[in-house]
């Protein structure tokens, strides 16, 4: 088997601009949330993932509607790029009944079957079991359908995990393991939570493939996410793809990350995946002045309207404080 | 009615509800080639083969989980929890992912999974091979509680959970497993959860109970008929939704209760039964609310000591001689 680092791709230059959208996005998406949590305009349940973004969009990108995805508490791109609208989305950080969940809990804790996502709780890591279910249905159905399972290298030190990955290696099942290395669990770092370098490592006690690359490229991510989906739809079963990164805000919003170096905070921002895939698209000549003021046009609109419509949404009514508890 | 033990009740209720629907499926420690610990899931793996009846490694936690995630995808996965007892290690998923998920999926997902665990002692099994759990999973919004004392109804409850569409956690007693034998019924009779039986009629008290304690208070409330007192035994079978109705209705005829359950007195299922008669019929009574439990203990292995903890027909007796002297 080649290894997944080096699987060939072809992205044509629409594709390349799309995945340039998404990047956009999903950081300004993020960026407005933290505005509006300091404006005391949504309550609370921000959690960034801002300059992680290329990890969402190389790993979602192209994704079928079947395949499933269990992000993790920074991922809110995902959900976009599995096709719920922005207003909803925005709808379910104002609590409101437009959004996933209606009110009943903040942030990414709903998901929607039909568009093959799934809302993990506050546990860390417990999304990775319902994952493994996720995949066992698909090798069930021997359908070809993947699940792309994403959890923090701190979640890699739940039971959980360890739970997860072995028995998706047992059963050889078609899912990604994606973990998003941003080196802080809250304010604990990697070297006070892990005893190993790479989160990578631990896949070869479950018995699969486990490789470390460089999570703020997006074209990295896709490209090992390529090679990692092809094996699990051959039913070649699981990988494991640590994505080395760097959470730009605290963990909430609410958390000044006190605990961590300016010049370290530095360093990450100077690899921040948009600039660089930007250098690469007009290097390519896929981007100039006028189509990125384009995009980035189409960005705020959406954004603005987001906001605009969730701000103006109705409340859930009281009466459903206790409702949708059975079915 | 031909007649079958509580374990071939179950066994039986598992194969039809396989046979009916494919989406149906098990999987726990050793439910395979063995057949599960104590033989629930036997002649499972010959008849439906290893992806419908999946062993499952030492992972509570992802037995669960995997659960949900199938469930998700319109499967009706039945989970073995080897033992009740085990169930802790799988709490999380059950209490945060399967009990709430549709509630902050508003309402537009449903968990059709149902969570076997071998409950309760009397067999000798010390403290980690004899809990009660049911007080937690009765205490969480969301999940569906039942706990049948009959081969009856261990077969009509574990079809009602396999086709509810809700999380419903299915404790099965231990000690019942070959010794209770009875009439079962062939084919898709059913028992609807939320819904008590009264096993006997009475007039001068009620005593309301469930699981392994029907037996021993059916013998006490025989010992009072001979002494002249007749006792209405109501067995709950579903602990959450319980039959409100049903308890409050046999209350308003006889003004006097007694509950017995083999799980801890303090914050079981009595206390939450007493404070609602309390509650809405405080009038009707003619005396406290009385409670005959294991006592706040955990379960000792010598015989001795667990015979001393354990209620049975005596001291359900003795409680029901001081509720009716009251």
């Amino acid at each position: 088997m080649p290894p997944i680092k080096r699987t060939k791709f072809k992205l044509a230059p629409e594709q390349l601009l799309e995945m340039f959208y998404w990047l956009k996005l999903i950081r300004a998406f993020d960026e407005r949330l933290s505005v509006l949590v300091k404006q005391g305009k949504v309550r609370s349940g921000v959690y960034t993932g801002i300059g992680q973004e290329a990890i969402i969009v190389g790993t979602c990108f192209g994704l079928r509607k079947e395949d499933f995805i269990c992000p993790l508490h920074r991922d809110l791109g995902s959900f976009l790029m599995k096709g719920v609208e922005p207003r909803v989305m925005m709808s379910q950080m104002f609590a409101k009944e437009t959004g996933l969940s209606k009110g009943r809990d903040s942030a990414l804790h709903s998901g929607l079957n039909e568009l093959g996502i799934f809302g993990n709780t506050s546990m860390l890591g417990a999304n990775l079991p319902v994952a493994a279910g996720l995949g066992l249905t698909f090798k069930m159905e021997k359908t070809d359908n993947v699940v792309i399972a994403y959890f923090g290298e701190g979640a890699s030190n739940v039971g959980d995990f360890h739970e997860a990955l072995n028995f998706a290696g047992v059963q050889q099942l078609p899912i990604i393991f994606i973990c998003e290395n941003n080196q802080y669990a809250y304010s604990v770092p990697i070297e006070k939570s892990m005893a190993v370098d790479d989160v990578a490592d631990r896949a070869h006690g479950y018995g699969f493939d486990g490789v470390a690359i460089n999570g703020n490229d997006v074209l990295a991510v896709y490209q090992s996410t390529l090679g990692a989906i092809a094996r699990a739809r051959a039913g070649d079963g699981p990988t494991l793809i640590e994505c080395k990164t760097y959470r730009w805000h605290g963990h909430s919003e609410h958390d000044k990350a006190f605990y961590r170096t300016d010049e370290e905070l530095a360093m990450w921002k100077s690899r921040d995946p948009i600039p660089t895939f930007t250098t690469y698209l007009r290097t390519r000549h896929v981007l100039d002045d006028a189509k990125q003021q384009e995009v980035e046009a189409k960005v705020k609109a959406t954004i603005d309207d987001a906001v605009d419509f969730a701000m103006n949404a109705a409340d859930p009514v009281p009466d459903e404080a206790t409702s949708d508890l059975y079915a | 009615m031909r007649e079958a033990t509580y374990l071939d009740a179950i066994r039986e209720a598992l194969a039809e509800e396989m046979r009916r629907d494919p989406k149906v499926f098990v999987l726990g420690e050793d439910v395979g080639v063995y057949g599960g610990a104590f033989g629930a899931t036997q002649g499972l793996f010959e008849e439906f083969g290893e992806m419908r009846v999946v062993d499952m490694p030492i992972s509570e936690s992802a037995i669960v989980g995997v659960s949900i995630g199938a469930a998700l995808r319109g499967y009706r996965p039945v989970a073995e929890m080897q033992f009740a007892d085990f169930i802790s290690c799988g709490f999380d998923q059950i209490v945060n992912q399967a009990a709430t998920l549709r509630y902050r999926y508003g309402g537009r997902a449903a968990v059709p999974i149902v969570v076997r665990a071998p409950s309760g002692g009397n067999v000798g099994g010390g403290l980690y091979h004899s809990q009660n759990p049911e007080a937690w999973f009765v205490h969480r919004p969301g999940l569906k509680v039942v706990a049948p004392s009959t081969p009856w109804d261990a077969k009509g409850l574990l079809k009602a959970a396999i086709r509810d569409d809700n999380p419903v956690v299915y404790l099965e007693h231990k000690y019942l497993y070959r010794r209770a034998k009875g009439p079962v019924p062939e084919g898709d009779e059913m028992v609807e959860i939320g819904k008590a039986a009264t096993r006997r009629e009475g007039s001068d008290a009620t005593l309301i109970t469930y699981g392994a304690m029907v037996g021993p208070s059916l013998e006490a409330a025989d010992r009072l008929s001979k002494e002249g007192v007749e006792v209405e035994v109501i067995d709950l079978r579903s602990l959450m939704p319980f039959d409100k109705a049903a308890i409050l209705q046999s209350v308003e005829k006889t003004n006097r209760v007694v509950i017995v359950h083999e799980d801890v007195k303090t914050l079981g299922i009595g206390a939450e039964l007493s404070a609602v008669i309390v509650e809405e019929r405080f009038e009707a009574l003619d005396a406290p609310v009385i409670r005959v439990t294991y006592p706040d203990t955990h379960v000792p292995f010598s015989q001795v000591l667990e015979a001393a903890n354990l209620p049975d027909a005596d001291k359900i007796a003795g409680a029901l001689r001081k509720l009716v002297a009251y």
